[in-house]
């Protein structure tokens, strides 16, 4: 017998456990612990299993590895006794998952268990299956667990039901068999019985339709009786909760009673009633009342329109609202937001109670009130509600301002009557929430400003103002520098007054100073920063006066670290010193930007510029520097459609390269993957015979080579000023360096490189999927012959995680490319292609054959096709 | 349904955790860090939901011990707080005035009651003495075995001597 595994009790080891101090320490007795159960393990070691599997369960429960005991827990299920079963299914439970190989094997024990004669084992296997079960042990143990819905004692029953929940769960083709008997076990006593089989047969209703309408025609009265009786119910001791009779089974009834109505007028109508009588009667001083409230309410809001319970239920929320208790009222706020898609009006008369809520200290609350309010605004109350937000912007939590800017940017911007309106509330926002302010608002922002002529004078001003006292918040500097920069005269010149304005008087050289003040901040960021450059570029041609002090300035960073400074400084120097003649026609300023146009392409970029608005504050648009007029829209949207569709013009090229060169670390996946097709060029050029054929490849080799070579040295020239590489660029980045190696690569399997030519082949159809090859030889490498196999789906489903393998006997050399995709749209809407590359060293006295087999997924389920190819043509 | 049930110590030890749902290892220490920064730090007046992954986590504290419970967004949060006071009744009913020491030196029985409560996630038995008297009645054939398998190793300890 193993000397330490008879050492330590259970209780010795928690013990020692207990008594560490340090991690370390804990660490120590773990693995000493671990160590003497692997030897126990090794040996074979019965007597101590189940304690031994009992330490890996609490080593486990601390965080540690114990995958090693996973076979222990098998053998104890195998064994005959209950003490060993019970800790061994335990275990199982614990330490395996769904996803482990390992629990196959135990399919067979469970089997045996759910016919056992003891109930109790019968209970244990249940409990597992329930809780573990993967979509192929429920394939394998459906009709036992059926069988067990109807077995003597309730205590099995129940557990089978919840058991057929977890199978149907897992593979809802079954669900139908489990129909008949969860329907049988609607007209039991047994609370525990009913308790499961109402939720089996709400689960079954959203599984399958025919459940539900089978469900609603024979058991709604029988359910609504069984809540009526419930509901009036004497005390009873074991059920009750602070004075309720099972609120358990109240809240599984209420739940089905609503998937039964929704949809349905007979059904709604037949549960009116008892609802009324729910809603009215049901004591709500302590939470298992409310929770059957609450339960009640959402049903009423679901089932068909019925006005008295809809009064009714927007009554009991409204008293929810008032509660003192948080939970309530965070429930309240919960079912607010779908009562508000049935009566608007009745929320609206919440509405300050709501507002209340937003500024609450509990963070859950705020955060559901917030939502709420968002759905509560419209046309007539929006003004009224975002000056309260606002003014709450100011006190609110620093973790709770992210959320509150980003809904109120989405307030103002949707609902805004009229310009001023629109800009007056973000000039609000940003001097108290600047720095929680998306890119995509602020860009939004300047669009509308460029547009807003008659404002120009008034907005420049007023965020002058506002920069003076709230200069650290990021977003408020790059919008008001950015309007500096273009409206200084108006700034200076006090043109274009509004009545309610307040005049004041600013110098061209405080306008200046505002300016260098920000670049000198070294809290702001780089592109902050780099803005500020442009604004003094700008400022120098309008302010002639102040033009050498800029100039200064400028050359101040010059010798500037930070590279995209440095390169901006020297630039503009140069401008102003060298190009006197065209300074002002470069810094003009900028048209009004296209509203409509900003808003479609936001639209259509959206999680882009979410992508990049978050952390990337470096995604410097170079096009600045080029003082073109098209780069602002480039600044304005960042996610530029390249990502969508690659053009083909120089300067897209151009940045594509940029978008490969610059994000090595970034493009991961895309970059492997080119790679290895960069490779397979190479391995092209090794694995070919011929002479001929090898002097050719070479040439391509070489001249992609040389292409990838240069494309840095092009870089070199341009001397690219874009930092850090943007995250936009991964996708761009591959993508386009595929297309480079595609150019480059293969390129016999380029149809016109007039190889004789031959007829494509149907190489495999089923019923689900069509293959055909398309063939091309290089002309003089006869052995060689590429294939692009092109997959074809002919069901109404989409396929995922495509795979397409392939095998060849020994004459034969097989190369898979990639595929261009793993999924495969349904219908034949759209192909995958892959290219392969056979050499055949018997050329001329075998021809090709191989072996296929493709598997996908269809909703998650694993298909897996098989085949030969022989029809290939011969003399390939 | 409830896809997780953790008991959290007041110091971050986790006493007890049940997945419904498929976690990786990785995912679970990972879960069980998010959900104790978030929930320990907690006011006692604040309600007892915490939205978390578009989920929501309901928690109640007893004593040191947090027990929590991950839900859908669409659950009856109400009969969550209940249903951990269900389980809670039960395990003081079965220790006798349970406390954080029962639970860790019998770590295993509280999983076995946990067992009768729930399956699938999904609540089982609303009755606290039925379940009182399932886990009685299988703990009497762990002791019956036990004491068979005593008195057979006494017996061929005699027989042998």
């Amino acid at each position: 017998m193993n000397p330490f595994s008879s050492g330590t009790r259970l209780r010795d080891m928690i013990r020692a456990i207990r008594a560490c101090k340090t991690a370390a320490e804990e660490r120590a007795v773990v693995r000493k612990e671990c160590a003497a159960i692997r030897a126990a393990i090794s040996e074979n070691d019965q007597d101590y299993r189940h304690r031994n599997l009992a330490k890996l369960m609490f080593i486990h429960m601390l965080g540690y590895p114990t995958h090693f005991g996973q076979m222990e827990c098998l053998k104890l299920i195998a064994s005959p006794g209950f003490p060993e079963k019970r800790i061994g299914y335990l275990g199982l439970m614990l330490l395996l998952d769904e996803r482990q190989e390992v629990l196959m094997l135990v399919t067979n024990s469970i089997k045996q268990d759910l016919s056992h004669t003891n109930q109790y084992i019968v209970g244990l296997a249940l409990c597992a299956l329930g809780n573990i079960c993967s979509a192929e042990m429920a394939r394998d143990l459906a009709p036992e667990v059926e069988r067990l819905l109807q077995f003597r004692d309730p205590n099995i029953r129940k557990k089978a039901a919840l058991c057929s929940i977890r199978i149907v769960k897992k593979v809802p083709d079954l669900a139908e068999n489990f129909i008949n008997p969860a329907a049988a076990l609607l007209k039991e006593k047994h609370h525990g019985v009913l308790l499961t089989g109402i939720q089996l047969c709400t689960d079954l209703c959203n599984i399958s339709a025919e459940a539900l309408e089978y469900f609603r025609k024979k058991c709604t009265d029988g359910l609504v009786k069984v809540l009526k009786d419930v509901a009036n119910s004497p005390y009873a001791p074991e059920y009750d909760v602070s004075g309720i009779t099972d609120p358990f089974l109240h809240i599984k009834l209420l739940k089905l009673l609503r998937v039964l109505g929704q949809g349905d007028a007979d059904a709604s109508d037949s549960m009116n009633d008892i609802l009324a009588q729910v809603a009215t009667k049901t004591e709500s001083n302590k939470n298992a009342g409310n929770a059957i409230l609450y339960e009640c309410v959402s049903t009423i809001m679901t089932i068909e329109e019925n006005g008295g319970l809809r009064v009714l239920a927007v009554n009991i929320l409204g008293r929810f609202l008032s509660s003192r208790d948080n939970n309530i009222r965070y429930v309240a706020l919960n079912m607010l937001m779908k009562a508000i898609a049935l009566d608007s009006q009745a929320v609206q008369r919440h509405r300050a109670t709501i507002l209340e809520c937003v500024k609450d200290s509990d963070a859950s609350i705020r955060k559901r009130a917030l939502e709420l309010v968002y759905l509560l605004v419209n046309e007539s109350n929006v003004k009224s509600l975002t000056k309260e937000l606002i003014d709450y912007l100011e006190i609110s939590d620093p973790e709770f301002k992210g959320d509150l800017t980003a809904k109120i940017c989405s307030i103002v911007e949707k609902f805004s009557p009229e310009k001023i309106w629109y800009i007056d509330q973000m000039l609000k926002v940003l001097p108290k929430a600047g720095n929680y302010v998306k890119d995509e608002v602020w860009h939004a922002l300047i669009v509308v400003i460029t547009n807003a002529s008659d404002l120009h004078g008034y907005t420049v001003r007023s965020l002058y103002r506002e920069l003076q006292t709230a200069g650290e918040q990021e977003t408020l500097v790059r919008v008001a520098v950015w309007c500096i920069g273009e409206y200084g005269e108006i700034l200076v010149g006090n043109a274009g007054m509004l009545n309610q304005e307040d005049p004041i008087t600013v110098t061209e050289s405080d306008a200046v100073d505002v300016i260098e003040t920000a670049i000198k901040r070294h809290s702001l960021d780089l592109a902050t920063r780099a803005m500020c450059l442009m604004a003094l570029l700008k400022l120098s041609s309008r302010f002639p006066s102040c033009s050498q002090r800029i100039n200064d300035t400028i050359i101040h960073y010059k010798e500037s670290l930070v590279l995209e400074l440095q390169q901006r400084a020297i630039e503009f120097n140069s401008i102003i010193e060298k190009h006197q003649n065209i300074r002002s026609a470069l810094v003009e300023r900028m048209p009004a930007l296209d509203e409509a146009t900003y808003s479609g392409r936001r639209a259509g970029s959206v999680p882009a510029a979410v992508s990049t608005s978050q952390g990337a504050p470096l995604n410097l648009p170079n096009g600045v520097a080029k003082l073109t007029a098209a780069p602002l829209v480039d600044l304005l949207d960042l996610s530029s459609d390249e990502v969508s569709a690659p053009s083909s013009s120089g300067g897209d090229f151009l940045q594509d390269l940029l978008g490969v060169d610059l994000s090595p670390a970034s493009s991961q996946p895309g970059g492997n993957h080119a790679q290895k097709s960069g490779t397979d060029v190479l391995l092209d050029l090794l694995s070919i015979g011929t002479p001929l054929a090898q002097s050719t490849s070479t040439a391509d080799m070489l001249s992609s080579g040389h292409e990838n070579k240069s494309s840095p040295h092009i870089l070199d020239k341009l001397g690219s000023p874009s930092g850090p590489p943007s995250q936009d660029s991964p996708p761009v980045g591959s993508s386009s360096m595929m297309d480079l190696l595609d150019g480059f690569g293969p390129v016999s399997s380029v149809p016109e490189n007039n190889g004789p030519t031959y007829p494509s082949l149907l190489a495999f159809e089923s019923s689900s999927l069509r293959v055909t090859f398309n063939f091309s030889k290089q002309p003089g490498n006869l052995q060689t012959t590429y294939v692009e196999a092109q997959f074809v789906n002919k069901s109404p489903n989409a396929y995922s995680n495509f795979v397409f393998q392939a095998a060849v006997p020994k004459f034969l050399q097989l190369h898979l490319d990639p595929a261009s995709s793993n999924t495969l749209p349904a219908s034949g809407n759209g192909s995958i292609t892959q290219k392969l590359r056979l050499k055949n060293s018997q050329h001329g006295k075998k021809s090709l054959v191989m072996r296929i087999r493709i598997g996908y997924k269809i909703n998650d389920k694993d298909v897996l096709e098989e085949g030969q190819v022989s029809n290939f043509p011969r003399d390939l | 349904m409830i896809h997780f049930v953790l008991l959290i110590s007041q110091q971050g030890k986790v006493r007890l955790a049940k997945w419904y749902s498929p976690y990786s290892q990785k995912e679970r220490s990972k879960v069980i860090r998010e959900l104790s920064g978030m929930i320990l730090n907690r006011g006692p007046k604040l309600c007892k939901f915490v939205e978390w992954r578009g989920y929501k986590v309901v928690y109640r504290r007893y004593a040191g011990l947090y027990f929590c419970m991950c839900i859908n967004h669409e659950d009856n949060e109400l009969e969550i707080l209940d249903i951990i006071h269900h389980f809670v009744v039960i395990l003081d009913r079965y220790f006798g005035n349970v406390c954080e020491l029962d639970l860790i030196f019998n770590f295993h029985k509280a999983y076995y009651i946990l067992d009768e409560i729930l399956i699938a996630g999904e609540l089982q038995e609303s009755n606290k003495k039925t379940v009182e008297r399932l886990i009685d009645a299988q703990d009497l054939l762990v002791e019956t075995a036990k004491e068979e398998a005593n008195s057979i190793s006494k017996l061929i300890a005699q027989a042998t001597n």
